[in-house]
C-alpha cells in the first residue's frame, strides 16, 4: 500500500507538551491524508491550539514528533514549513498595510514565483478584488479573515493549519468560507480546529476529539456518530395502546422507554436496525404504525459524551 | 532578509514615523549648532563640527529607542510574530531586516547633517579650514553609535509586548552603555585600579577615540561587538518559546 503512506501528509506521534507541571498535550497521535479536511475538536484548553502550534513550528514539542510531507517539524524545520499554510487563532494581521502589499511581503518570504500574478490570483479566489487596495486595519472581520486565508494559501502549501477560521463571523461569511475551505480540502490536506460542532459535520471528513490534552476520539464523520454513541435509538408511535413488556419482546431491543402517550423510545445495539422488527412486531400484533423512525445522532451528542 | 527588510522601511515612510523622526533630528541639530547661542557655531567661533558629534548621541539616545520600539513589541502584542517566526525564514534574517531597516532610517536621517560640514567648510578662515579627516572618523563613529543603539533598542523591543516598556527600557540601556561606565568608572574604588578598563566598556570612550579621526580597529571590534551582543541576545529572547 505504498499510495496510501504517500499520502498521508501531516504524521503526529506520541506529542506531549508540557508547561511548567501541566501536561498541555499529553501523547497525542493521529495522521492527516491528502485531499481531507480533518476537524480538530475539543472544548476550550483542550490542546487543540497547542497541537497546531507545534505542527507549525512555532512551539516545540517536549516529546514526540511531528512529520509534515515527511520533513520532522524540528529537524527540517525550514522544509516543514515551506509546506505549510497558517492561519492563527484571531487571525493576526498588519493592520497598517495594504491589502496587495501584505499578500506581496508574504510572497516575498515564501520566495513564491511570478509575485504579482500569484497574489491577484489569490484576491481573487478569496473574494477580495474590490478591496485590494484597501489597509487591512479597514477591512471588516470578515474580510480580514479572507485576508488571512489568502496569506495562508498564497504559496500553495501541501498542508493547511486552520485555528478556528470562522470564528466571529456572520452566517452568510461562515458559508463562504466553509465553501472555501471545502473546496481547497479536494487538494490538499487541511486541519481545522473548531468548537463549532456544526462545522465539522458541515466541512469535515474526518474528526479528531480531543479533551485534556489526550485524544479521545479519532474516526471519519459518519463512524464517529454511530460509533461513539454506542447505541441507536428507534422512536415509534402507535394509534392503539400496547405496553412497554410487549415491546421488549421484539428482537434486539435493550430497553423500553415511554415518550408520551403511545410514543415510546426503543433503544438497541447501534450495529443493529431494528426498524424492521418493529414493523413485523406492529403486523403482528395488528398495531397501526403510525410513526416509526430512526435518532440521527450529532457531533454534538458524541463530543459531550466524550468531553464530559 | 530582504522581504523584512522592505516591509519595515515601508512602515516607515508609510507612516509618520520616518518624517518625524528625521525631521525632528535635524531640526534638534539645526537649532543646536547655528541658533542657540551657547551651543552654536556661529557663536563658538571655532570651525568645527563638535557640536554635532557631542550632541547627536544624546539625541539618538532618544529618538532610535522611538523607532525601534515597535519593531518586535508590535508583533508580539498583535500576534503576527507566529505568523512571521512560521514561514520559512530564519530568525535571524527577520531579526537582520528589522536591524538594517532602522539603521537605514537613522542613516538618511545623518545624510543631510554633510550639508553642514560644507558651511563650516564655506566659514571657516580662512575658508575650508576645518579637520576633514576628523569630520569623517567622527561621522563614522556616530554610524558605528548608531548601530550599537539600534541593536540594543531591537533587544529591549524583543522582551516585551509594550512599546512604552520597549522604548524606557532601550533608553536606558543605550544610557547605560554610552555613559554610565564613564561615569562609574570615575569612583573612588576604583580609581587606579580598573577605572580604564570600566571606562573603556562604555560607548563614549570609543566613540571619542574615533571621532578624533583615527580608526583603531579596537574601536570598531568594539562597535561590532555590542552590535553583535544585542543582536544574540535578541535572537535568544525571540527563541525563548523553544525553551
Amino acid at each position: 500500500m505504498g499510495l496510501s503512506v504517500f499520502s498521508v501528509s501531516v504524521k503526529v506521534s506520541e506529542l506531549v507538551k508540557t508547561y511548567e507541571s501541566q501536561r498541555a498535550v499529553d501523547g497525542i497521535s493521529f495522521e492527516a491524508r491528502k485531499g481531507e479536511v480533518l476537524g480538530f475538536l475539543g472544548p476550550n484548553g483542550a490542546g487543540k491550539t497547542t497541537t497546531m502550534k507545534i505542527i507549525t513550528g512555532y512551539l516545540p514539542p517536549t516529546e514526540g514528533r511531528v512529520e509534515v510531507c515527511g520533513f520532522d517539524v524540528t529537524a527540517d524545520s525550514m522544509a516543514a514549513r515551506a509546506r505549510i499554510g497558517y492561519l492563527p487563532e484571531h487571525n493576526p494581521l498588519y493592520r497598517e498595510m495594504y491589502v496587495r502589499e501584505y499578500l506581496t511581503f508574504t510572497a516575498g518570504l515564501h520566495k513564491v514565483a511570478k509575485v504579482a500574478a500569484r497574489v491577484d490570483e489569490m484576491v481573487e479566489r478569496t473574494g477580495l478584488v474590490s478591496h485590494r487596495h484597501k489597509q487591512i486595519g479597514e477591512l471588516s472581520k470578515g474580510y480580514r479573515q479572507r485576508v488571512g486565508l489568502a496569506q495562508a494559501m498564497l504559496h500553495n502549501p501541501d498542508v493547511l493549519i486552520l485555528d478556528e477560521p470562522t470564528s466571529g463571523l456572520d452566517p452568510n461569511q461562515i458559508v463562504e468560507i466553509r465553501q472555501l475551505i471545502k473546496d481547497l480540502g479536494k487538494e490538499k490536506t487541511v486541519i481545522l480546529s473548531t468548537h463549532i460542532l456544526g462545522e465539522v459535520e458541515a466541512v469535515c471528513d474526518h474528526a479528531i476529539i480531543i479533551n485534556k490534552g489526550r485524544l479521545v476520539a479519532d474516526a471519519p464523520i459518519q463512524r464517529l456518530k454511530e460509533q461513539f454513541v454506542g447505541q441507536s435509538i428507534v422512536t415509534v408511535e402507535f394509534a392503539e395502546k400496547t405496553n412497554a413488556q410487549q415491546l421488549s419482546g421484539i428482537r434486539s431491543v435493550k430497553s423500553v422507554e415511554s415518550a408520551g402517550d403511545r410514543r415510546w423510545k426503543l433503544s438497541s445495539d447501534a450495529s443493529q436496525d431494528i426498524r424492521a422488527d418493529v414493523f413485523s412486531f406492529a403486523v403482528r400484533n395488528q398495531l397501526t404504525l403510525l410513526e416509526l423512525h430512526k435518532e440521527v445522532f450529532s457531533v454534538e451528542d458524541v463530543f459531550q459524551q466524550l468531553t464530559r | 532578509m530582504i522581504p523584512v527588510f522592505l516591509k519595515e522601511i515601508n512602515a516607515f515612510f508609510a507612516s509618520l514615523i520616518g518624517y518625524v523622526v528625521i525631521g525632528t533630528f535635524l531640526v534638534i541639530m539645526g537649532l543646536l549648532m547655528w541658533v542657540f547661542p551657547e551651543f552654536s557655531i556661529p557663536d563658538g567661533n571655532y570651525a568645527s563640527l563638535d557640536t554635532l558629534f557631542g550632541i547627536a548621541p544624546m539625541v539618538f539616545m532618544f529618538l532610535i529607542p522611538a523607532v525601534t520600539m515597535r519593531s518586535l513589541a508590535e508583533e508580539k502584542q498583535t500576534g503576527t510574530i507566529e505568523l512571521l517566526v512560521t514561514r520559512p525564514v530564519t530568525d535571524w534574517q527577520i531579526v537582520g531586516g528589522k536591524f538594517m531597516a532602522a539603521f537605514v532610517l537613522v542613516v538618511i536621517a545623518l545624510l543631510p547633517t554633510w550639508l553642514y560640514y560644507f558651511s563650516v567648510w564655506q566659514l571657516g578662515a580662512p575658508q575650508g579650514n576645518i579637520d576633514f579627516g576628523g569630520t569623517l572618523g567622527s561621522f563614522a563613529g556616530l554610524l558605528f553609535l548608531a548601530g550599537a543603539f539600534v541593536s540594543i533598542g531591537i533587544f529591549a523591543s524583543s522582551l516585551t509586548n509594550n512599546q512604552i516598556v520597549a522604548f524606557v527600557l532601550a533608553t536606558f540601556l543605550c544610557f547605560f552603555v554610552y555613559l554610565a561606565f564613564d561615569y562609574l568608572s570615575r569612583l573612588p574604588i576604583f580609581f587606579g585600579k580598573t577605572d580604564d578598563i570600566i571606562q573603556s566598556m562604555g560607548i563614549d570612550y570609543h566613540y571619542n577615540s574615533i571621532s578624533r579621526g583615527s580608526l583603531d580597529t579596537r574601536d570598531i571590534v568594539y562597535f561590532l561587538s555590542v552590535i553583535a551582543f544585542f543582536f544574540a541576545a535578541t535572537l535568544l529572547s525571540l527563541g525563548k518559546r523553544k525553551w
